[in-house]
Formats: structure tokens, sequence, C-alpha cells
């Protein structure tokens, strides 16, 4: 049997809840430049179902979290603004974004969540999460472009982890009651289990759940906490990454990196109408120019015939055998039962029930378009 | 009739001079959960180190060499609708194919069951 082919040499970072996977039995493996938890004892099929059964607990503190702080909301909104596509400047209190910092092209080089603080007192700060692997680019990238009344705080003695499932809300409001009035993409600032903390409710698995900011000496605590409840297990990124190809969410440097746009990649939902008509970001004559007549390939799903799987990087070809793009996730997906892959196809074989060919192996194996998510989204709305 | 084992986890037991082939415990640990098999087609000639099988778990897409050479004249039917059999009985009923040897002496040149054992405890 081939051995999985790990071989970062550098030395790896750790998260402040290294120790604790460690004592879970967690299967650490490199990732992003962290020594990482990819699965627990239970494994990725059980930690997968449980997420979508009960409550999660994923530890993402490898993230980078950051603030950009400016006199006024306005002028540190303008000042994000001139890097991402999202309506910033209208963000609302207590509110949380997607967005994507672009490059000229229109390319993306991270996505990221920004946040507007729920308290009136701390405008002109906002929250980002940006991507472990591209962090250090990234701030690299937003200082050389920030006015000189801007400027960029990284925060980095902050963990954060992730609350995800059916019965997150539910075990969350017994140690952060206000927690349970938040609605989908709302942040705001409250104690859980009597810990300062930063909550969002978001995540990136397609349940209703949590992201929980905190310091890094706390987080520890409040891990075991939320791991005593009967409901939360801890989840790997094996897991993690199976929840998130169901829930249709692109992974970066996967189904977006610097040389696909927001529109090809089915993001055109995160770009407000205002920044449409606007412009004003890096690339957006590209993006302006796709909007108006479609872009030349677009990201859709694929769900293969029969049980082999279709990794990333399998073409992806016509019935009539012409070569129209590749698969950039691909797996089996444990809810859906079956194999699933999402990819980029030339436009006029985006319609979903197209059927396409994957090469797996030197073997067709026939799949048809399809629409995603694979598994239905299950947010919290109210 | 003894069962060998190569570097690359896989069993090999034998009656006559047909081979049955399968992943070790220790692999189907290490893979975790198996969720596709790809199995040869019956009367395929592999070669030993050869690629063989694919096993896929959630996760990833593993190569499974052939531990000997020779034609494959059965293939484990099971696995197509129960591939998580290998990871309930790798040693049993999981088994992958089953190899008649082109040499049925190359199988004394593998690991028996205290050298896998011990090759296993320098992996820890």
């Amino acid at each position: 049997m081939s051995e999985p082919t790990d071989t970062a040499s550098a030395p790896l970072a750790v998260t402040p809840l290294h120790d604790l996977h460690v004592r879970l039995g967690a299967r650490m493996v490199p990732f992003a430049g962290y020594d990482m938890p990819v699965q627990y004892r239970d494994g990725i099929l059980t930690e997968h179902n449980h997420t979508r059964a009960a409550a999660g607990l994923f530890d993402v503190s490898h993230m980078g979290q950051a603030f950009l702080t400016g006199p006024d909301h306005e002028t540190t909104a303008r000042a994000l603004e001139a890097l991402v596509p999202a309506d910033i400047v209208n963000l609302g209190h207590g509110k949380q974004r997607y967005t994507q910092l672009l490059n000229a092209e229109g390319g993306i080089l991270d996505d990221l969540m920004v946040t507007r603080s729920s308290d009136p007192d701390e405008d002109g700060a906002l929250m980002l999460i940006v991507n472990a692997a591209c962090k250090h680019q990234d701030y690299a990238h937003i200082e050389a472009h920030l006015p000189a009344n801007v400027k960029l705080m990284r925060a980095e003695h902050r963990a954060l982890i992730a609350l995800q499932g059916p019965k997150a809300a539910e075990v969350l409001a017994r140690h952060a009651p206000e927690a349970a009035g938040m609605g989908f993409m709302a942040a705001r600032s409250m104690k859980v289990a009597g810990i300062d903390c930063h909550l969002s409710r978001s995540g990136y698995t397609g349940e209703d759940g949590y992201e929980i900011s905190v310091k890094a000496n706390k987080v520890a605590s409040l891990a075991e906490t939320l791991l005593r409840e009967p409901e939360v297990k801890p989840i790997g990124l094996g897991a993690r990454d199976s929840l998130r190809l169901e829930a249709g969410l692109c992974l970066y440097g996967h189904d977006i990196d610097t040389t696909t746009t927001p529109i090809e990649a089915g993001l055109t939902w995160s770009i407000q109408k205002r920044r449409r008509t606007e412009g004003g970001f890096p690339g957006d004559a590209r993006i302006k120019e796709e909007l108006a007549n479609g872009p030349s390939r677009v990201r859709v799903g694929l769900v293969p015939e029969g049980r082999a799987p279709a990794r990333e990087g399998t073409e992806i070809r016509a019935t009539d055998g012409s070569v129209i793009g590749a698969i950039t996730s691909g797996g089996f997906g444990p809810t859906v039962g079956g194999p699933i892959a999402m990819g980029y196809v030339s436009r006029g074989s985006a319609d979903v029930g197209t059927p396409v060919v994957l090469m797996v192996r030197g073997k067709e194996l026939a799949a048809k378009v399809t629409a995603m998510p694979f598994a239905p989204h299950r947010y919290h709305k109210g | 009739m003894s069962t060998r084992y190569t570097k690359d986890h896989e069993w090999v037991s034998l009656d006559g001079d047909v081979a049955t082939v399968g992943i070790t415990d220790y692999a189907q640990q290490q893979l975790g959960d198996v969720v596709y098999v790809e199995l040869p087609e019956v009367g395929k000639k592999v070669t030993k180190g050869g690629e063989a099988a694919v096993v896929e778990s959630v996760k990833a897409a593993s190569e499974v060499y052939a531990p000997l050479s020779g034609e494959v004249v059965e293939v484990n039917p099971a696995l197509e609708g129960a591939p998580a059999t290998v990871n309930e009985d790798a040693q049993g009923k999981g088994w992958f194919m089953k190899l008649k040897l082109d040499n049925r002496g190359d199988a004394d040149e593998l690991m028996d069951e205290a050298a896998y054992k011990e090759f296993l405890a320098t992996l820890a």
C-alpha cells in the first residue's frame, strides 16, 4: 500500500489546543505549517456524521485573526473595500460578511470573513479571519495598500474554535444564554462559561453553529467545557473537509486561487449591488465584464455514477471527448452516501444535468453536473 | 498454509500456488474508513511491486501493490457493495484478490508474522 506523502520538513507550528488533541487520541498531520488533527479515534466518517447529527468541536486556531483599525467605520471600511469586492461600508453593527482579497486580474488571493463589532464604541475596527496558509501574504498585501490612518493588528494571542451541528445552539446556550438569540452571520462579544469570547453564528460545515474567538490562554478550558457536553465530540480536518465539500463551500488553494475569479467560482452573491455598479476593487473591469457577459468557465457540482470517488485534478471531458475542465475537490460524501466533487467546466457544459466524463486512473467514469450544496444547508434562520 | 506480509502492508495467504491477497489490519487502521476499492479484472497479469488495486478512504486514494507476480484468478465480490468490510475484517472477509503465482517460491522472500510484527514496531 502506498504511504501518504506529507513531507513537510519545516518545523511545524502548534495551536494552543495541541496538547488536548494529542490527549484525545488525534492523528496529527502537517497542514498549512501547523501540526493539526486530521481525525480523532472515531475516524472521519463517524466524526462527519456526528457533526450532522449533534455537535462537533473544531480547532481552527491556525487561521489568521487580525483587526483593521482606523479613525471611524467609513475610513476603515473604504480601506478594505479597495482590496475586496464586498460592501463593507454598509455592513451593520454586529454583522459578519464573506469576501475575497483580489489581485489586479480579479483572481482570488484569499477568501476571508469580515466582522463589524456590535459595540458602536468599537467603530473603526473590523475583524478579519483569513486562511492559515495565506495569512502572512495576506497581511503583507493588506499593509502595503492601507492608508496611513488605518492599521493592521495581528491578533496572534487569540485562538479560534468552531462548534457546528444541529445541537450547537442548544449546547452553547447552557454556557452563554445570549448566543441562542443571534441570527445567521451575526457577531457579538459575550462570556461563554465565564470566559470573554467573541462569537459569530457561522461556520464552514453547512450546519448551524458558531465560531468562537477567545484568548489563547483560555481556549483549552473553554474547549474542555464544551467537550464535557454529551452532544459534543472533537472533529478533525478530515471531516471538516468532507462537511464543507457536501455544503458546496470553496477551499482556498483548491476550488479558488489566483487564477479564478469570484464570478467563475459562483461567489457572485458575495458581491453586493453597490460594488457591482461602482467597482473600485482590484480586477473590477474583468468582474464587471464577467457579470455582464458570463465567465468562460464556472464552478459546478459533479456526481459520479457508481461508487468510485474522483479526486482533485481529475480531468473533466464532454461526452464528445473534448476536455472541458478539471475537478478541484472530490471525494466521498458521507451524508450523500456516495462520491461527490466540484470543479470548473466551460460555461456551455455547466447546466445542471449535463452529462460529463471524468478520467479516473485512465478510465472513463460517467458523471452529471449537479446543483450544490450536495447536503442541504441548515443555517439558523430567525 | 501460512500468511506472509510485505513492507507495503499487504498480506498473502498461500493455498497451493494460489495466493489470497489483502491489506493488513495496520493498513486499514492507517487508511481509516474505506469507501471504495478498485479491483483488477480477472485474468490480469500483475507484477510484484506493480499496482494491483486502489483503496479509497474518505480522505484519499492509495495504491495497493502486487506482493507477488501472477495472474488474477478471483476478486472479492463483497467489496463492491460493502467496502467497509476492509475495516471490519482486513485479514479475513476483506480480502482483495486471488493470484495464481508465477513462482510459488517467491512467497518465501516475504516476511512471516513475527518479522512483520517486528517491522511494525519500527514504525511506531
